[in-house]
This record gives structure tokens, sequence and C-alpha cells, in this order.
């Protein structure tokens, strides 16, 4: 009986081939895995890696998906473009993916065009990323739309002098301008601004220099991580709670996964973003407990993860209405408008006439939840566009 | 550490003839256009090697033959880089005269902290060329009108070189023209270091108060190499400009600075050469090693430079020449 | 007055960091005088007392003091194995030697550090006690950073005391001095090498583990703090005890200083001031030419 068995097994397994017309899709994923900021890099593969995970079977038949991961180490541009070159002519992949950093983006734009690859952008969220390529699609965020909504709100919520200081970047300036926009045209003041270095700041001096402006509020934007914490650190030293100035920002100075290092200061600090992990709608309670079961029980996803596994979604959606056979152009026509209801920061799409996301942004407060720091939602503003692109008239 | 004579060659006749060309230099050249034809893949990468060559041979000419120890040399890489996108950008995208002015930038920044910081040597000298390269760096940084910033300088686009070859994506013309350039930097670096100018290089780095009691101008030659060295790393920036069409800050980077030394000492300090095995053989390791697992490449790299500095001072042409002696003696 | 205000948190601030600068290097600074060694991973045994410290606080319970004193003995034991072995070996060899072997020791403890605890800066979870601001009745201060500033002012009493006032302190002046008269005199300056760089090291872990607060406990550590702990030191002056105290206290408070007053600009003035202090005097402020 086992001979006949492996018999039949061994003629199937041999068969299949010919029967199934087998097509694989390779995705260059070009990611920061080395260096400081590897966390991020780390939260990304996690998330496109369990989006594939739980939803392969959902590929047409006999298609498989191949991904060829490099490692940019950080906001490297050069590198990120030998990479993309090497993935596009050595690797001959049919897709790009990834993106922490938006230099490395832009470097790897120009050749985007010039291959017709289709390119989607997983995390890099200055405005303009999206418009250096008609190739490029991104699932993730701008900062212009954290931040401008959040000019609006607070405004109209008795926030009436803010101080502001953000990192001098790219997300830095957006935030900086997308916030004041926001602000001013609703009748806020903003009593100064001011760029802090990128690399290994400290914070004190500069937020001494809000405090002595005496605002209503501080509106900080740093990368998510540890200059968060570090910035948590410096407003609770310099007693800015006290004095009466409330800390504000997007949602990148209060992530998830790095709430817990912050300890109790960073209670009451309202932010504006598109995924709190806390959320209690069912899309993401049934994403995070996914997260949890592959992860462990103390590890939580963050915005980064949502980017990548929003981002899969769409190219499994492309793979599927293609049936494997990817073509560039047909790629990001099946991305242009493309809609996903059931991702866990809630429905979200591509708007088809700028590649940009489109989504629900959240007003958020820290709060304690069963005895652990959360962004908790208590405010929606749904749909946004980049606003840079609309008030620009960009595509 | 140095290339020294041993008791082995001919001691005047090795002085004497060492300007002449041996076949064996012509093998870097070989291996350079065999490449071209053997990984026709691999282009561009080849193309960041030959332009981190160029960066070595800049490095080995005052810290092989000079003497100058220096961590802050991606200084002077950065002003050529950051120039020769600024004029691409803002002036024209014509790559041979881009290469002329990212040369004479650089070579100014080098003749000015040249002038300041060779007054000092050890600790303080090198302490000196960090600050100074984090000074640059931050200037970078802030200037981001000029220099795009920490998000970098974008939309450089390169034309076609001799109004002919376009940088196309399989790196190919960036290739060549890496490897043009090389050539004549070689060309002149060589004629640097056998020339008597050079050859007072390597009795100022070897005992310097002899130097001075013989008469020769040594600030002055310091100043004069540490200009050119600068001039040369401002063109390997340069050519990172050029073939990648951007610019960014970790151009000026410490790292960068960190990792050309461990090149040069890899390959073998004050002999030229090692600037071509060095920088290809760690560049290439780190294509294929980074690959398999990042962090332990640190590891590995910290051990190797250990352990030459331990038991191979001279680097891989180092080793080379000791394995050929101990040939000659078998033989 | 509120500008008064502010200066005092600054200079406050400042002098925190300046602290911590400073215990750090002052290690450092004995031993290149001393031995004349250029170690470059004189970082690494700041922060692998900063990660020692942390480990024992978050996974064992260990109270802060204690774990503070057993990283920096654990330290400076290590340390001692390592002179032994490796740094003896290249006390005669040139200056390149010597700073391509310590850069590549910092390449290898980045690569284990990141092995063993992973990218992530470690959490420095301060005893109660410290945390908060601390009422002196004109204004408050964080409590941690005025602990800081206390435990600093005494730590560099001792070390002063120790250095003028010991057998050992006045050995070590002779040595820095001039080491062959020393050794002519009986000095055993091969133990007093030893002994030096074990309690230079177990100052540097003593000095990560304290300021795990403001100097984040992270793999990179040993390479990106390396320029502050090279700039206290060439500004401050081989050998010197005094000299790198005035240089930390300078460029510290002199840092946040002008990253205050002028924002735009301040991140590299505190370079062009070292660069002009080195330019005065290449020797540093305390140093023998």
């Amino acid at each position: 009986m086992r001979f006949w068995k492996s018999l039949i097994a061994t003629a199937a397994v041999a068969l299949v081939p010919l029967a199934a017309s087998a097509q694989t899709v390779k995705i260059g994923i070009i990611n920061t895995y080395s260096g400081p900021n590897a966390t991020l890099g780390e939260l990304i593969d996690k998330g496109f890696s369990l989006y594939i995970k739980e939803y392969s079977k959902n590929l047409p038949p006999g298609v498989k998906i191949e991904l060829i991961k490099r490692d940019d180490t950080g906001p490297n541009p050069d590198v990120a473009k030998r990479l993309a070159q090497e993935l596009i002519t050595r690797d001959k992949v049919n897709m790009l993916a990834g993106v922490v950093w938006t230099p490395n983006a832009a470097a790897i734009a120009p050749l985007a065009t010039e291959a017709k690859i289709p390119f989607m952008i997983m995390n890099a969220g200055t405005a303009a990323v999206s418009t250096m390529s008609p190739y490029i699609a991104r699932v993730s965020f701008t900062l212009w739309q954290s931040s401008y909504p959040l000019g609006q709100w607070a405004a109209k919520n008795g926030i009436k002098r803010v101080y502001s200081a953000v990192s001098d970047y790219g997300p830095g300036h957006d935030t900086e301008a997308g916030f004041e926009k926001g602000f001013v045209d609703n009748g806020g003041q903003i009593v100064g601004k001011v760029r802090m270095p990128l690399a290994n700041p400290d914070f004190i001096p500069f937020l001494q220099r809000a405090k002595d402006e005496k605002p209503d509020a501080v509106m900080v934007f740093v990368p998510a991580g540890r200059q968060a914490t570090a910035l948590m650190k410096a407003y609770s030293d310099l007693g800015l709670k006290e004095a009466g100035i409330k800390l504000i920002g997007p949602g990148d100075i209060t992530t998830d996964e790095e709430l817990p290092n912050m300890g109790d200061v960073a209670l009451g600090v309202i932010t504006m973003h598109h995924y709190s992990a806390a959320a209690t709608r069912p899309a993401n309670q049934a994403f995070v407990q996914a997260w949890k079961r592959e992860y462990g029980a103390n590890s939580t996803p963050a915005f980064m993860a949502v980017g990548a596994w929003d981002g899969m979604a769409a190219i499994f959606h492309a793979i599927t209405e293609q049936k494997g056979r990817i073509d560039g152009d047909k790629t990001l026509a099946a991305w242009k408008g493309w809609k996903n209801d059931q991702s866990p920061r809630g429905p979200i799409m591509i708007d088809p006439e700028t590649r940009d996301i489109v989504q629900n942004e959240y007003m958020r407060e820290v709060k304690k939840v069963n005895g652990a720091l959360a962004n908790v939602e208590f405010e929606t503003i749904p749909a946004v566009k980049d606003p840079w692109k609309v008030i620009n008239n960009r595509k | 550490m140095f290339h020294r004579l041993s008791p082995d060659d001919p001691p005047v006749e090795q002085m004497v003839q060492s300007h002449k060309l041996r076949p064996l230099e012509l093998l870097p050249w070989l291996a350079i256009v065999g490449a071209y034809f053997a990984f026709p893949e691999y282009l561009s990468l080849g193309s960041q090697i030959l332009l981190t060559v160029v960066f070595a041979l800049s490095l080995d000419l005052i810290l092989g033959y000079a003497g100058i120890i220096t961590l802050g040399h991606s200084a002077f890489f950065g002003v050529g880089a950051y120039t020769a996108g600024i004029y691409a950008l803002h002036i024209s995208g014509e790559p041979l005269s881009g290469l002329v002015v990212a040369a004479l930038a650089a070579g100014l920044v080098g003749l000015a902290s040249g002038l300041v910081i060779l007054r000092t040597h050890g600790l303080t000298l090198l302490m000196l060329t960090l600050a100074f390269l984090f000074l640059i760096h931050e200037i970078a940084n802030k200037a981001g009108f000029i220099t795009g910033g920490a998000d970098g300088l974008q939309g450089i686009a390169m034309q076609e070189i001799f109004g002919q070859f376009r940088f196309d994506m399989f790196g190919r013309t960036a290739y060549v023209y890496s490897a043009v350039v090389l050539f004549i930097v070689w060309l002149f670096a060589r004629l640097l270091v056998h020339s008597p100018f050079g050859r007072s290089l390597t009795g100022i780095r070897e005992n310097v108060t002899r130097m001075h009691a013989i008469g020769t101008p040594v600030r002055r030659r310091l100043v004069i190499i540490y200009t050119i060295s600068a001039m040369i790393a401002g063109i390997a920036g340069a050519l990172l400009t050029h073939t990648t069409q951007f610019v960014g800050l970790n151009v000026l980077s410490f790292e960068r600075s960190g990792e050309i030394v461990i090149m040069l000492i890899l390959g073998g300090i004050g002999r030229l050469y090692g600037a071509f095995v060095g920088a290809a053989v760690f560049m290439i390791a780190q294509d294929e090693l980074a690959k398999a697992d990042p962090v332990f490449w640190y590891f590995w790299i910290g051990l190797l430079l250990v352990l030459i500095v331990m038991f191979a001072r001279g680097g891989i042409l180092g080793l080379v020449d000791q394995a050929r002696r101990w040939l000659r003696r078998r033989v | 007055m509120d500008f008064v205000s502010a200066a005092i948190s600054i200079v406050f601030h400042g002098l925190a960091f300046a602290m911590v600068l400073y215990i750090i290097s002052v290690g450092l600074s004995v031993t290149m005088g001393l031995m004349g060694f250029a170690n470059l991973a004189h970082g690494v045994f700041a922060m692998a007392g900063g990660y020692l410290t942390t480990t024992l606080m978050n996974n064992h319970g260990v109270p802060f003091g204690f774990a503070l004193l057993a990283a920096a003995i654990t330290v400076a034991l290590i340390s001692i194995v390592l002179e032994r072995l490796l740094y003896s070996r290249l006390y005669g060899a040139g200056e390149l030697e010597q700073v391509l072997f310590t850069i590549g020791l910092i390449f290898m403890s980045v690569a284990v550090v990141r092995y063993i605890w992973g990218p992530l800066p470690q959490r420095m979870v301060l005893p109660e006690m410290l945390r908060g601001q601390l009422d002196l009745g004109f204004r408050a201060f964080p409590t941690y950073r005025t602990f800081l500033i206390a435990v600093s002012l005494a730590l560099i009493l001792a070390l002063w005391l120790g250095i003028e006032r010991t057998n050992f302190g006045a050995q070590v002046r002779a040595a820095v001095d001039n080491r062959r008269m020393a050794e002519s005199l009986g000095i055993n300056t091969g133990r007093l090498f030893t002994l030096t760089f074990a309690l230079g090291s177990g100052l540097a872990a003593l000095g990560g583990g304290l300021g795990a607060d403001l100097l984040a406990i992270n793999p990179a550590y040993a390479f990106e703090y390396l320029v502050y702990f090279l700039m206290v030191v060439a500004v401050g002056g081989l050998g010197s005890i005094r000299g790198p105290f005035v240089a930390a206290v300078l460029l510290g408070v002199s840092d946040t200083a002008f990253k205050y007053l002028v924002p735009e600009i301040g991140a590299f003035v505190i370079y062009i001031a070292v660069i002009g202090l080195l330019l005065w005097r290449p020797a540093g402020l305390f140093g023998r030419a």
C-alpha cells in the first residue's frame, strides 16, 4: 500500500509543474536591516512577511512570490540606488518595494521610471516622493496628512499659540509647513519655529527656547523611536508640563512600539496619526492578534508594519489581476484606485490621480489601558488626501 | 607598516630603477578591463570600486607616503561630491568640466585646512582632522538650500560624455568613465611618488628631524601633498555624484573616512597598489558578506584590523611580499 | 528674569552633560599621557559599563547603586585582561597601529554587543527617588541631573585627592612626567600602567552607567560619542586630570548654550571652538607640549 501511495505522490509531484504554468513574481525589497535604525526596517519586514504568511493562499494557482531583500543600511541614497540597479538588471525583479528613507526613494525613482518597474513605497513620508516617478505608488503616509489636520484641530480646540520644533529633514520640514498652514489658516499663531539637527540631537536647548516663549503647546516632530523617547525625557526634565505647555504632534512621537520605553511622562500627549495599535476596529484587532501569534505576546505592531502590510496587499491585488504576468503599466493601473476597507487602520485607497495614499486620520491621546500606555483614538477625520498635493495642485 | 626595502633587494639599484614600469603593474589594469567583459551585471559595483580606489590613492599619498594620520579625509571627498552635484544642477550637466571644478574646490578646502592644521601632529592633528570633517558635515547639513540637507541633492541629470556616451542604467558608461579617470590619477600619483618631491615625503615620514636638518621645507611639502591629496579625493567624490546622480550627506560621514583607512591598511599602505587591492577586496567582501549577515561583517572587519596590526602590518601586499621572499629563498 | 531662569537651566543641563563626559574621558587622558597609547576604544568601556548596569537592573533587579559598582568593577577586571593580552604588545608601536587596532576593537565590540543585546537602545529605569523634579526653594531642577552633578563632583574630588595625596598618585604623576626617570627610581611602570588602565576603564564604565540617561546605551555608542571623548581629552591636555575637567565643562556648557542661543548654527560652533582651542594650544589647555 505504501509503495502505491509513494508512487502516486511522486507522479503527482512530477506532473504538477506541467499542470499549472508556474509564475514566479520577483519582488525586490530595499529596506534598512542594519545600523541604528534597523528597528524600523524590522517592523516593515515583519509587516509584509505576516501578510504573505496569512494570505499567500489567495494568490492565483501556480503563482509564487519570491522576495529578494537588500539592506540599504540607512539613509544612504548611493547604496540604495546601486541596490535598485542591481535588483533590476541583475536579479530582474518585476517590482520594487519598501524604502524607509526619503533620500533613498528619491535616488531610486529615476531608475523605476527608466526601467518601467512598479515601485511600492511602504514608508518614506515626504509629500513630494510620490511625484518623483509615474511608477511610484505609496501606501504609507505623508507628514502633511497628519500635521495639516492637526493644525486645524488645534486652532479649533483652544490652542492659540504654538511653538514648532521639528527635525531638520524632509519629513520635518513637511510637518512644520503642514501644521502651520492648517493652524494659521484657522486663526492660530506660531510664536516660534526651530529646526533641530537630525543626528544625535540634544533636545534640552531647543525645548528651553520653546518654554521661553510661553506657548499653549509645543508641536514637535522627530523620527519615530528612540529620538522620540529622548524628546519626552527632555519635555519632562524641563518641566514643560508643569508650566502648562502641552505637547502635540504627528503620531511619530508616540509610536506604539516605543511607548513602553517612554513611561508615564508620555501620558496626555495628543497626536494625530493614521494608525494606533490600540484601535478597537475589528480589522485591527484581528491584525494585532495575528501579529502577537506570530511574533510573541510582548511584540506590538506600529504604523511602519501596517504600511508594509497594506503595501503587500496592494501588490497581491496587482498580481492577482494580472495572473502573475507582471507588466509595469498594468500594475500601476491595478494600484490606481485600489481600495482596502479591511486595513487595520480603517478604509484606505490609493488615489488614482496622485498614486498616493488616502486614509483616515485619528486624533489620539496617550492613556493607560489595562496598565499599559496606548494611543487612544478619540476623533476621526475621514479620507484625508495629501493636503500638500491638493493645495499645490500637484500630481 | 610602511613598505620598507628588505635586505634581499640590491639597494641602490632598487632605488634608482623603481620608477620604471614593471610588468606586474599591468595586472590591475588587466583585471579592470577584464572585469568589464567578465562581469557585465556587476558594473555598477565595479564603478563604485574604481572611484573608491581613486579615493584610497589620495589617502595613500598622505598616509602612506607622507605619514599624516587622518580620520577626516572624507571631508574632501564630500566637498568634491557636493561641488560636482551643485555644478551639474545649476550650471552644467557636462561631466568633465564638473570633475575639474570639483577638484579645484576640494583642493582649495584642502589647502585652507592644511595650512591651518599641519602645524600640529599626533593626537592633536588627528583630532583636528576629525573636527574639520564634522564641521563640514554640519555646514552641508545646515546649508540645505544649496546642498539639499539631510534629504540630499536631487534631480541631478548628467549629460553625455563628449556628447556621445550616456550614463546608462547598466552602469557601462560609468564604469569606463571611472576606469579612465582612475588611470589618469594613477599615472599622476605614480609619477609623483617616484619624483624627488615624492621621495622627500618618505623622508619626512621616516625622520622629520633629519629632513629639517638638511634644509627641506617640511611644512610646505606637507601642505602641498595635502592639497594634492584633497584634490584627488574631490575627484573621487565627483565620480560618485556623476555615476549615481545623487549626493547625500553620507559622503561626509565618519564611517566613510574610517572605511577608506581600513581599505588602505588592508591592501598595504605606502605602495599605491594597496589602494587597488584593499578597496576591491573590502568592497567585494562587503557586498557578499553583508548580504549574508550584516551584523557579523562588523565583527570580522574589526578582527581583521586587529590581526593585521598585530601580525601583518603590510596588509595583503605585505603578505604577498613576504610570500615571494620566502619562495625565493626556497628556490 | 526669564532670561536668567533660562540661562540657569542651560548651564545646569550643560554641566550634567559635561560631568558625564569628564568621568568617562579622564581615564583616557591619563592612559594616553602615561602610556602614550591612543586608545580610541575607550568608549567601549563606557558602553560596557552602561550595558552591564542596565542589564543588572532590568533583568536581575539589582539596585541602581550596586549595579553601577558591579559594572565598574567587572569592566575594570576585564580591562586588565585586555591590557595584559593585547594592548601591552603595542606600547612601542606607531600611532597609526594604535589607532587602527583600537578602531578594530570598536568594530568588534559593536558586533558583539548588537548580537547579545540587539540594536535597540537600553532602557534605563531610574530608581524612584531619583526621578522627577527636586524643589530647591527658588526653583525646581530635574532630580537625576542634580544627582549626577553631585556624584560627579564627589568622584572628581576623590580623584584629585587620590592623585595628589596618595603614593600611587605620586607614582602616576612621576611616570607621566618622565617614565625613564621614574623607572630608574624603581617604580614598576608595567604594573602602574595596568592599574591605571584598570582605574580609567572602571571610571569610564561608571560614567557610562551614570550617563545612560543622557548618552543612550546602544551598539553604536563607542562610535557616536568618540568625538566627544577625544575632544575633551585633546582640548584638556593628555596626562592631565584637571585639563579634561575644564575642557568638558567648556565644551558641555557651550554646546548646550550655543544650541540654545543660535539654534541655526549651534551644532557646529563647538567644532570651530575646538579647532580654535587646539590651534591656540596644540598640547591642550593643561597639556605638556
